[in-house]
């Protein structure tokens, strides 16, 4: 009856809090990791002989546990092999400690487990290599693919920044409520990296960081489930949602950029819109407005427009006006100026970004979003100079490839002669694919 | 006689399905429902958001909560609604729902409940 697909999936859904109880137990990640991997090997053996436990999760931390216990004793040769019998007998001992688990440590257990991997003296790359591995349980390999680095320089990232965490201290007292609020925002905070690597992935890496967005989804599920008062995680599986939903349209069969306005709506996941737009109805409810929360609820916006003129742009000029307020950067306001610019047309949202040119001087699509709307003005020796610009800047073939399309246009439209007025626009992250 | 079929599982299975795999279940759970259909057994039947999306209202609180509040109980992920001669044969029709939901891996409990009252409402 158990077939392959269970077996990996039931191991899969009960990682997070098999480790997080096994972290408890040993203080340490990597005789945590250890004892889990144990587990697994005789879940393998076993569950199919025996039928699956009624707790996953508890059969893997007692296991685990003892597997990993008889390592330090057979290590410390002071001990004859505990028989198999001891192990199999563990019905009774499993339907208490799953009552145990479900009681007391089971949130705390998978927040420390996640929180160790945000450790702030790791670098986002490590953060984000260390969680996928530790708690999603992704192999090194396919951590390594997606990052374009060898298996061994990756293995190498990955063990240096656990020797970092482990030098560091995380108490392994239950937290307090001030405690819980800062791993919660700090977790948070490291899904939202691992979602926007996945999500930002160019065409090349694509297929490799594909799996990204999914365990980003899972995470920001788990983490629901252990918080389910708390806004502005609603916000986040929202926001993760309602992006996710147009995987499949943004990306041509060239693997090149479709923009948003571009993108084949009939293409985008209704269930996930739907489920995301549920999610941030129920948090706006709450009265208390986070980031997350707000740019969900512009992705709402795009996601219910049935065609890009329908797009409730000046709503979203307002949540960016908030999302400026809550988290000031010049990246927020660049974006917001693509509202403006279809609100208040062009030259209110030029005058929006020209202040951000000394800190965004380096950033691609700031003199994209600039030469639109010079172009958009009818400036064109201006616009061809910023897309110039824009190119020298460009991180990958995609995004010069995209640019160039424009100054192509901008050369035939001299040749001529047209002056029709071009409204596409080039914009950055959120208001663009 | 009206039953309702009332599907409970722990989320976090269903929810470790990946799309394909999830997508494959209600393939498979389709063609019951086809065959449950053509025998004119089966009535309306959803399949429910996530308890994430869920809130409660209580009865004599003003305030909404947000839940249930089902942490590593099995919570209610659906509704069939059958038309069954007996208790036997719509037991026999929920263990038919069910096969496909253990092979899948996903498990969980069906409840069979005879319906009080019927009310039609209007197609939606």
């Amino acid at each position: 009856m158990i077939d392959d697909a269970w077996l990996e999936s039931a191991l899969a859904a009960a990682r997070p809090q098999a480790m997080g109880a096994l972290l408890r137990y040993f203080r340490d990640l990597d005789a945590a990791e250890e004892a889990f991997q144990e587990a697994c090997l005789r879940a393998l053996q076993r569950w199919p002989q025996e039928g699956p436990p009624r707790s996953p999760a508890a059969w893997l931390i007692q296991v685990g546990r003892n597997a990993e216990l008889d390592q330090v004793r057979r290590r410390a040769r002071n001990r004859e092999l505990p028989s198999e019998e001891l192990l199999s007998n563990l019905e009774d001992a499993e339907a208490a400690l799953a009552v145990g688990l479900a009681a007391s440590h089971y949130r705390d257990d998978i927040l420390r487990l996640l929180f160790i991997c945000c450790h702030p003296d790791l670098p986002a790359t490590q953060q984000i290599a260390v969680a996928l591995r530790i708690v999603c349980g992704l192999s090194v390999e396919q951590i390594a693919r997606a990052f374009l680095v060898s298996e061994s320089a990756m293995e190498q990232r990955i063990t240096r920044a656990k020797r970092r965490v482990a030098s560091a201290d995380v108490p392994f007292e239950t937290p307090g409520a001030p405690e819980r609020a800062e791993r919660l925002a700090a977790v948070a905070a490291m899904i939202y990296l691992i979602f926007n690597e996945g999500y930002s992935a160019n065409s090349g890496e694509a297929p490799l960081r594909a799996p990204f967005c999914d365990e980003a989804i899972r995470l920001a599920r788990l983490l629901l489930r252990l918080f389910q008062d708390e806004p502005e995680i609603m916000g986040l599986l929202a926001l993760f949602l309602l992006q996710h939903a147009r995987a499949a349209a943004r990306l041509d069969a060239e693997g090149g950029i479709v923009l948003l306005e571009d993108q084949d709506r009939s293409l985008w996941n209704a269930q996930l819109i739907a489920e995301g737009l549920a999610l941030i109805d129920k948090a706006v409810r709450h009265r208390r407005r986070g980031p997350y929360q707000v740019q969900a609820a512009i992705a709402a916006l795009h996601a219910q427009a049935a065609r890009p003129e329908d797009t409730d742009w000046v709503q979203i000029d307002l949540l960016y006006a908030a999302l400026e307020t809550l988290q000031p950067s010049p990246v927020v306001t660049l974006n917001r100026a693509v509202a403006v610019s279809k609100v208040r047309g062009p030259a209110a949202a030029l005058e929006m970004i020209e202040p951000l040119a000394p800190r965004l001087g380096h950033y691609f699509h700031f003199f994209g979003v600039k030469g639109a709307l010079l172009l958009q003005l009818g400036r064109k020796e201006e616009a061809r100079v910023a897309f110039d610009q824009a190119i020298a800047l460009a991180n990958t073939a995609a995004e010069a490839a995209h640019i160039r399309m424009h100054l192509d246009r901008l050369i035939q439209e001299s040749a001529a002669r047209g002056d029709a007025e071009d409204s596409r626009q080039i914009t950055h992250g959120r208001e663009s694919c | 006689m009206l039953y309702a079929i009332i599907c409970y599982g722990a989320e976090a299975k269903v929810r470790s399905l990946d799309r394909k795999a999830d997508d494959a279940l209600m393939e498979k759970l389709g063609k019951v429902h086809e065959k449950l259909v053509h025998a004119k057994k089966l009535g309306p039947h959803f399949r429910l958001m996530t308890t994430g999306t869920a809130k409660t209202v209580r009865a004599g609180e003003p305030q909404v909560f947000d839940g249930p509040f089902a942490e590593t109980k099995e919570a209610l992920l659906g509704l069939y609604l059958v038309d069954c001669p007996s208790l036997d044969d719509a037991l026999a029709t929920a263990r038919e729902l069910e096969v496909e939901r253990i092979r899948a891996g996903v498990g969980g409990t069906l409840e069979v409940r005879p319906l009080l009252s019927y009310f039609e409402g209007t197609a939606l």
